[in-house]
């Protein structure tokens, strides 16, 4: 498979002016975001130009930013992919901190293993995991009709709550921390750039990301999962089988955004810590929304958040500006998207004026 | 008897107060439901509403003015999810999140602009609870008329007020065709669109009282995100409920019930996360159970008729 492929995928399945939808979105927000700043009494300017060094001012910076960029390709793939589905999954968040604890924990437990079979078995230990907590709402929606929004919500706190349980009580590391303690070398996602965050989970993205592609274009399984998202009832009436498609949907959606944490955990941190995700889970929804579902736009869109929450952390340092603000900036991009009509009355007076 | 320690009368108060910004909250999503309108975005209306009411005790002293505010800033958060929807024919459950994620991230930032404070506010001049005299000396009920918040009989008045209109009233009746056949109203000449527009602002504006009901009565400040998951669990409630006001009220309380009794379960040896657990454990307990057995206005989600 080669990009021209994947790009002609996408001007193939969304037209160029959707492309341009999610441009304009993101100068929107940009511009709101700036005003904000110019309200709140600070400049504008000032605030990107600390950002925009914060994020790819060295080549230290630059590994952070992609280091924060892992994360969101695989939240963002997971909404993108039960969103092609016709589900909306906001369970991304505890999907993902069960995955990050099971595959710490499988690294620890299995560490008995040859070297070279201690990352994967502990890469799947996390998958399975997250996709099992992904495919319990997506079960109850096939089943017994639940909203999956609600169910994943709620999902989100019972998973947190019960790693947070796992790692105050049974596996608490010596200390003062919630933590885990830490696993064998073996199990560490190598670093790709030696002193920085950067770990080779940056890889398992972009296979992930090749992967989702591939499914979701190049098989019949996912074939039947878009037509499901597409139009369930005509997808019925042509045989396919919606609640399977459904659960599973989820639970491959629930394995990716196990991955969020998996990465983090084995390529980061080497062990679990309480509470690590600053909610990854829910900027993958900005992420797959942004993205238009596509996982070359999830790429780019986790690039640039990686980035913006990455220079967001020097702006918060050095101005008076939270970065909380790169939250609002994702609240209003989503928007945007989610209302195209919008943009397009814009750019529709632009044209006529 | 431990489990009389954790059972016991307090809870019956305890569990009606906390049942007050779910019910408020899950009322605005029935309203907006009725009409069409899938409203995820109770979650932020009811945390710019929190926040929105201690900014207005903190800049005018005054708590009933913060409450104001409160459900001005919760109209206004209704409005914005009225026009992408309606206007603007956005996807509804898409823009809900939209909206969610803006108001944790409006509110957070907005916390260290006005108080320099990370995570959580100043303290504030909160609403204080009321008793009304003779009626709080009846025996068995008096705890209703003792110490309560006067939100709280507020809501009752929402509750009873809005399944009255609902199910009693012409209004109710135009609304309740607008949610199943849209079309069909419309064609019997019932302003489709204005309803909408009223009822989703509406939401808006009781998710906000909710909110401040949590941060002015439960509290005297604001913490950030701290509806935790409440917006979410009175949809879940409305669901439940069977859109219907009175099904709505009764659900919140089952919620409430079980943040209520976490209170009484501290100090018995389970662990914090398993209580702190136990009302979101219950939301989707009830959830499943009622999947089947209720049914959502027909042409909810549907508005592009």
């Amino acid at each position: 498979m080669k990009l021209k492929d994947i790009i002609g995928g996408i001007s193939r399945s969304e037209s160029v002016k959707d492309i341009y939808i999610s441009l304009f979105s993101i100068l929107l927000a940009l511009i709101i975001g700036a005003l904000l700043i110019f309200l709140i009494g600070s400049s504008p300017l000032q605030a990107f130009t600390v950002m925009l060094d914060g994020a790819f001012g060295s080549i230290s910076n630059i590994a952070n930013t992609l280091s924060k960029t892992i994360p969101l390709i695989f939240t963002g793939l997971a909404v993108a992919v039960a969103f092609r589905c016709g589900l909306f999954n906001i369970g991304a968040e505890g999907q993902l901190y069960l995955g990050a604890f099971f595959s710490v924990l499988t690294a620890l437990k299995f560490s008995f293993l040859p070297a070279f079979l201690l990352l994967p078995v502990a890469i799947l230990g996390g998958i399975i995991s997250g996709m099992i907590w992904g495919g319990i709402p997506g079960f109850f929606k096939a089943q017994f009709g639940t909203h999956e929004v609600v169910v994943t919500v709620m999902m989100n706190y019972i998973g947190i709550n019960i790693t947070s349980y796992l790692v105050n009580y049974p596996f608490k590391a010596e200390g003062w921390v919630a933590q885990t303690d830490i696993i064998p070398n073996a199990a560490n996602l190598p670093k790709l750039i030696p002193k920085t965050q950067l770990s080779a989970g940056l890889i398992v993205a972009i296979i992930a990301a090749l992967a989702v592609y591939f499914l979701l274009w190049k098989t019949d399984f996912g074939y039947e999962i878009r037509a499901v998202g597409e139009n369930p009832t005509t997808a019925e009436s042509g045989g396919i089988n919606i609640k399977k498609n459904i659960s599973l949907a989820m639970a491959i959606s629930g394995g990716l955004a196990a991955l969020a944490g998996v990465t983090q955990s084995l390529g980061v941190y080497e062990r679990f810590i309480d509470g690590f995700s600053p909610g990854y889970g829910f900027t993958g929804i900005a992420v797959a929304v942004l993205g238009r579902n596509h996982p070359l736009g999830v790429i780019l869109t986790a690039l640039l958040f990686g980035a913006l929450e990455t220079g967001a952390l020097k702006m918060d340092r050095v101005t008076e500006i939270s970065n909380d603000l790169v939250i609002v900036i994702q609240g209003l991009v989503i928007l945007f998207v989610a209302a195209p009509e919008i943009i397009r009355s814009i750019l529709k007076r632009r044209e006529s004026q | 008897m431990e489990i009389f320690n954790i059972i016991n009368f307090d809870l019956i108060p305890l569990t009606l107060r906390l049942a007050v910004p779910i019910a408020l909250a899950a009322i605005g999503g029935t309203l907006s439901e009725r009409s069409g309108i899938i409203n995820i975005g109770l979650e932020g209306m009811m945390l710019t509403g929190a926040f929105g009411a201690v900014y207005g005790s903190f800049l005018t002293g005054s708590p009933w003015l913060g409450v104001m505010f409160a459900c001005f800033v919760g109209l206004i958060v209704g409005s914005i999810h009225a026009v992408l929807t309606i206007k603007y024919k956005a996807n509804q459950v898409v823009t809900g999140v939209g909206i969610n994620i803006l108001a944790m991230g409006f509110t957070t930032t907005m916390i260290k602009v006005i108080w320099g404070k990370e995570g959580m506010s100043g303290e504030v001049k909160n609403l204080s609870d009321i008793s009304i005299p003779i009626l709080k000396e009846i025996p068995i009920i008096d705890w209703l008329f003792t110490d309560q918040s006067p939100l709280t009989y507020f809501m009752l008045i929402v509750v009873i007020l809005s399944w009255y209109i609902l199910f009693k009233t012409n209004l109710g009746l135009n609304l309740r065709a607008i949610g199943d056949h849209p079309r069909a109203a419309r064609i019997s000449g019932i302003n489709v669109t204005k309803y909408r527009y009223i009822c989703v602002m509406l939401s808006g504006l009781l998710a906000g009282l909710g909110g401040a009901f949590l941060s002015l009565v439960q509290n005297s400040l604001f913490v950030q995100n701290m509806t935790a998951g409440r917006g979410y669990m009175a949809l879940a409630a409305n669901i439940f409920g069977g859109w219907n006001p009175l099904g709505s009220f009764v659900a919140s309380l089952i919620f409430s019930f079980a943040q209520a009794i976490r209170f009484n379960m501290i100090g018995y040896n389970i662990p914090d996360q398993f209580i702190q657990s136990l009302p979101y454990i219950l939301t989707l307990a009830v959830l499943v159970g009622a999947g089947r057995k209720t049914r959502a206005p027909e042409a909810l989600g549907e508005i592009n008729e």
